[in-house]
């Protein structure tokens, strides 16, 4: 038994105005400045009040979202009393508005024991709409919440399916300003989330197709959404492979390479999608020589190779590397510019905080300290894994 | 030889595997916590079963079948029917699945455990080495 859990999606050219018809009193949108300044909440906050409804705005979102701002967030939607909360951005604003959302509605409920057991009882005060301004963190359809302890510096792996959003909406303009790297390590997630979707011990038969499609997106779209922001037939493309392989793995799970990214990005605040899409090749070699079926059928799919095994799992890991070369992304941990002294002091706490991600519980081959150790050092090196 | 589940047997062997698990050793380094397992009777076995395992800093410090859920104290309790821990126990369900569709339920800090999920991917892996027999 499994459940597969999705909001309503509007998506498409256009589909912002579905908040036109929005029943509702008060929204309060959970997003960060930049947002604001690029002028997309006053087009949101533009719908609502064609709606009628009053809106507040919490704009207080910074990237890698704290168990602080949470609170914060929180604290303003008590005062506010909204019944919709609205995360407008990235993975970011949205993982926080669940966070608040949730704290909103339980405030007995510490962040760091927001899991997937038991009842939250949501949806007695709010609703959630999610609205992404980048193609590629999926958080629009997922539970999931990532928040940082920052005392600890370290990614927590959150959420409880009772957080889904109610209503997704999936319109390409909102992601048409991104500039070149945001566009690259953002679609980038969006891959390493289907292909870790596909791959890990919890895929099935209705997140299988969902992440085979995004997979294919992303190889087809993302250099062309990279080389031209205004190519609005590859950001549709690639809007809708993020929320096909937010799906996909939303509904299964992710694996090895989050586990690591976010090891990574705790310890140097590294772009989540740049970290997880740079391990991800790492860990498709070190899982090849003993299951390398997934990434084979993988590689078979995309025309990469029909060799079968782990020669097929191999051409799958060098045409990612490929691809984040084709968009400007580094494929070793030197390249984003890690000074190897600052990493080797780290390697311990990195080694630990992936071994105890909630993502490495799905890897198909689970990696010893001394293995994941050296699966540290040779992503640092741009060595493949040969062990 | 296969050790039928459920009996004091069983659960010893189980602590067995565990303390003979370098990967569990290193994933539970820091936990504290016993646990009391819950299998209740359904139509497959008819009487309520208790197991305590004492868990402490990577290594099990005692195991055995127990009368009740009182009979011990601990800080974790899980419950799930005799049905949801065989299919457990022979690998057909991930028992993080199982409490996530609630075929499982837990009581304790859930906030400690979800800070050691590769301890309890090990667990798991224990118990799948043990030689279990079920009752037909």
């Amino acid at each position: 038994m499994w459940n597969f859990v999705s909001p309503r999606i509007v998506f498409g050219e256009s589909a912002l105005d579905a908040l036109d018809e929005l029943q509702g009193q008060r929204a309060l949108i959970v997003t960060d400045i930049t947002i604001v300044r690029i002028g997309v909440v006053e087009k949101v906050k533009t719908h609502l009040q064609k709606a009628g409804i009053e809106v507040h705005i919490f704009d207080k979102v910074e990237p890698d979202p704290s168990v602080q701002t949470a609170r914060q967030g929180a604290e303003m939607a008590q005062d506010v009393q909204p019944d919709w909360i609205i995360g407008l951005g990235g993975g970011s604003p949205i993982d926080a508005a669940k966070a608040i959302w949730i704290l909103y509605e339980r405030p007995d409920i510490e962040p760091a024991a927001i899991g997937p057991v038991g009842e939250l009882g949501l949806r007695k005060k709010a609703r959630l709409i999610t609205i992404p301004t980048t193609s590629g963190t999926g958080a629009e359809v997922t539970w999931g919440i990532v928040l940082t302890d920052t005392a600890e510096k370290r990614k927590m792996g959150l959420g409880h399916p009772e957080n889904i959003a109610d209503i997704a909406i999936v319109d390409p303009e909102m992601a048409s300003g991104m500039p070149p790297r945001l566009t690259a390590d953002t679609g980038l997630d969006a891959l390493v989330h289907a292909v870790e979707g596909y791959t890990c011990t919890w895929h099935t038969d209705l997140t299988d197709g969902l992440c085979l499609h995004a997979i294919r997106l992303v190889f087809e779209y993302l250099p062309r959404a990279v080389e031209d922001g205004q190519d609005m037939e590859a950001r549709e493309k690639m809007h809708n492979a993020a929320t096909c392989a937010g799906l996909g793995f939303g509904n299964a799970m992710a694996s090895m390479a989050h586990a690591m990214g976010h090891s990574l990005g705790g310890a140097f605040h590294v772009p989540h999608g740049r970290a997880v899409a740079l391990f991800l090749p790492y860990s498709i070699e070190f899982f090849a020589p003993q299951a390398p079926e997934r990434f084979a059928e993988l590689a078979n799919f995309l025309g990469f190779s029909n060799d079968g095994g782990e020669k097929a799992a191999r051409a799958l890991a060098n045409h990612i590397r490929d691809l984040c070369r084709k968009v400007g992304n580094p494929t070793n941990v030197a390249e984003v510019g890690i000074a190897r002294k600052a990493y080797e002091e780290q390697l311990d706490k990195l080694v630990d905080d992936a071994l105890n991600d909630t993502q490495m519980v799905t890897a198909i081959r689970t990696p010893s300290v001394e293995e994941t150790r050296r699966l540290f050092l040779y992503a640092y090196d741009g060595r493949a894994v040969d062990f | 030889m296969g050790f039928k589940f459920p009996t004091d047997e069983w659960v010893k062997e189980f602590a067995r595997q565990i303390n003979a698990s370098k990967p569990y050793e290193e994933s539970g380094k820091d936990w504290e916590g016993d646990w009391i397992f819950i299998v209740e009777a359904d139509e497959a076995y008819p009487k309520t079963v208790y197991f305590f395992i004492g868990l402490y800093h990577g290594k099990v410090t005692d195991a055995a079948m127990i009368e009740s859920e009182h009979a011990r104290e601990a800080q974790y309790f899980m419950r799930g029917s005799f049905t949801t821990w065989r299919k457990t126990i022979e690998g057909k369900l991930d028992p993080i699945q199982g409490l996530m569709t609630r075929k499982f339920k837990l009581k304790g800090n859930l906030m400690k455990v979800l800070r050691y999920p590769r301890s309890a991917k090990e667990l798991v892996n224990c118990v799948l080495r043990v030689p279990s027999e079920f009752p037909n």
